[in-house]
């Protein structure tokens, strides 16, 4: 059991090890001492000032723990939302007709485009950087909600309809329990987004709690490279496991059934 | 029947099934065996002709065993009463019987991919077997199981055809297997799908696997084989 751990556990923690080697070639090769500290410090800086130093390291912290509170609010109303225009949509034909076209638009509308326009109507606080994860999260939830919802297969139908059941067991106790797998990988897809797309408000919504979109923004600023780093680490961290958590839920509520696995 | 695309898939099938008849139609593929199925449970409307069927208490066992996943073998025994709310207690007894009639007690609290191909039609079986039907369909359900198992099966519906007495309307296009089930076998021609041959099964039930190795089931099997030729 050690043993399979550890077999499972080397091959990235391999990968982390080369790439931190390169990071040393690179900055003892290539840059020289104040390309060093204005741009790229060493792996071992960054660990000292952004983590071990304790003001700093607080700092960071509390900007995580603030990102991290609103992205969760923006994915919760992007899972509710998401939802339910998926269970509309796969309820009629000319509701999806009529909002599929604009759901794909939410996705290829460039956020960054959107920014001035949601500043200037909500302000420069936490509700636009809400707005922000809420578009930049919806689209993958309707998408593979509404694929998991006609997913279910026509023989099960078959059985619906030889008993008279009415739309809403039908959804229910059918093409609900068959959207579940699609469902949590829409969720699980949206939340790594949710967090991008709170830390790209926080870029440009500085107003209110300070997230690590606002860090990263200052640190840039002042050529604080160390924090900058450490504030990039941590938001890449915060991703993985928001999606390693939605990952174990869908493994919990479908691994016991499920006929094949994606993780 | 004609479908809107134009095909022409029924003409002029008309045949009786009584309790205590078991109906076997063998026919080619795609000559519209599954359509009589589907027309006579109403999953799909007819576009000429008649039928009548009593089905307040239909069983109907696909050419997939269609189990909900998500479901232990119980819950998906007991689903056909949960859609008609059915009382809660008769249900559950209900369902405990009968997967215990089709062999599978101890395998309540299972999902279906834990199950093999034959045991899945086992639980369907059983499914259908809470209705108490009066009519039992089947659309080729053992088609895609290995020869042992598709036997064990024919022989436990020809037990619970004889036990619960119901009206049996059986496709498939094995020839053994229709002489095998039934007391009669209707052969069908290819498209349009017409009845073009009747067969009485004179054997008498029990029966067991030794009836196909009679000179008379050899016969019989190949008689009808002949008239599926000619009518292809």
């Amino acid at each position: 059991m050690m043993l399979k751990r550890f077999g499972s556990a080397f091959p990235p923690l391999a990968v982390f090890a080369a790439f931190i080697g390169a990071w040393y070639l690179y900055g003892s090769f290539i840059l020289d001492e104040t390309e060093r500290n204005i741009s790229l410090p060493y792996f071992h800086k960054v660990v000292d000032v952004a983590f071990l130093d304790g003001e700093n390291r607080s700092e960071l912290l509390s900007a995580t723990w603030t990102s991290a509170w609103i992205a969760a609010i923006g994915l919760a109303i992007a899972m509710a939302l998401g939802l339910l225009f998926a269970v509309l949509m796969s309820q009629a034909k000319w509701v999806e007709r009529s909002f599929y076209p604009y759901a794909v638009l939410l996705q290829t509308i460039p956020i960054l485009a959107l920014v001035p326009v949601i500043g200037l109507r909500f302000g420069f606080g936490v509700p636009a950087r809400v707005i922000v994860v809420v578009i930049i999260s919806l689209f993958p939830i309707i998408t593979n909600t509404l694929f998991g919802l006609k997913s279910a297969e026509q023989g099960h139908h078959d059985l619906f309809t030889l008993h008279n059941a009415n739309r809403f067991t039908r959804l229910f106790k059918l093409q609900f329990p068959s959207a579940l797998p699609a469902m949590f990988t829409g969720f699980q897809i949206s939340a790594g987004l949710a967090v991008i797309g709170e830390i790209v408000g926080g870029f440009f919504f500085g107003r209110g709690a300070t997230d690590l979109g606002n860090r990263i923004q200052l640190y840039a600023a002042r050529l604080r490279a160390e924090e900058l780093i450490g504030a990039i680490a941590l938001s890449a961290g915060l991703g993985i496991v928001v999606f390693w958590f939605f990952g174990f839920l869908r493994h919990r509520f479908t691994a016991s059934w499920a006929e094949e696995s994606n993780t | 029947m004609t479908f809107p695309d134009g095909t022409h898939a029924l003409d002029n099938v008309s045949f009786d099934v009584n309790e205590d008849e078991f109906v076997t139609i063998v026919g080619p593929s795609g000559c519209g065996k599954s359509t009589v199925l589907r027309i006579a449970s109403g999953l799909l409307n007819h576009t000429g002709g008649d039928y009548y069927l009593d089905d307040k208490n239909l069983g109907y066992v696909f050419q997939d065993s269609t189990l909900l996943p998500w479901r232990t073998v119980l819950a998906n025994v007991e689903l056909f009463d949960e859609l008609r709310k059915g009382n809660k207690a008769e249900r559950r007894e209900a369902a405990m019987r009968t997967i215990k009639t089709v062999g599978l007690g101890g395998f309540e609290n299972h999902h279906p991919r834990r199950l093999s191909g034959g045991m899945k039609m086992r639980v369907s079986l059983a499914r259908s077997l809470t209705l108490n039907p009066r009519v039992f369909l089947f659309d080729e359900p053992f088609g895609a199981l290995d020869e042992i198992t598709r036997q064990n099966l024919n022989e436990e519906v020809g037990r619970l055809f004889k036990q619960l007495r119901f009206g049996g309307l059986f496709i498939t296009h094995s020839i053994p297997e229709a002489v095998f089930m039934s007391t009669k076998v209707l052969v069908m021609s290819s498209r349009p799908g017409r009845i073009i041959d009747e067969f009485t099964v004179p054997f008498k039930y029990p029966r067991t696997s030794e009836l196909r190795y009679d000179p008379e089931f050899a016969r019989l099997s190949g008689e009808i084989s002949k008239s599926l030729a000619e009518g292809h």
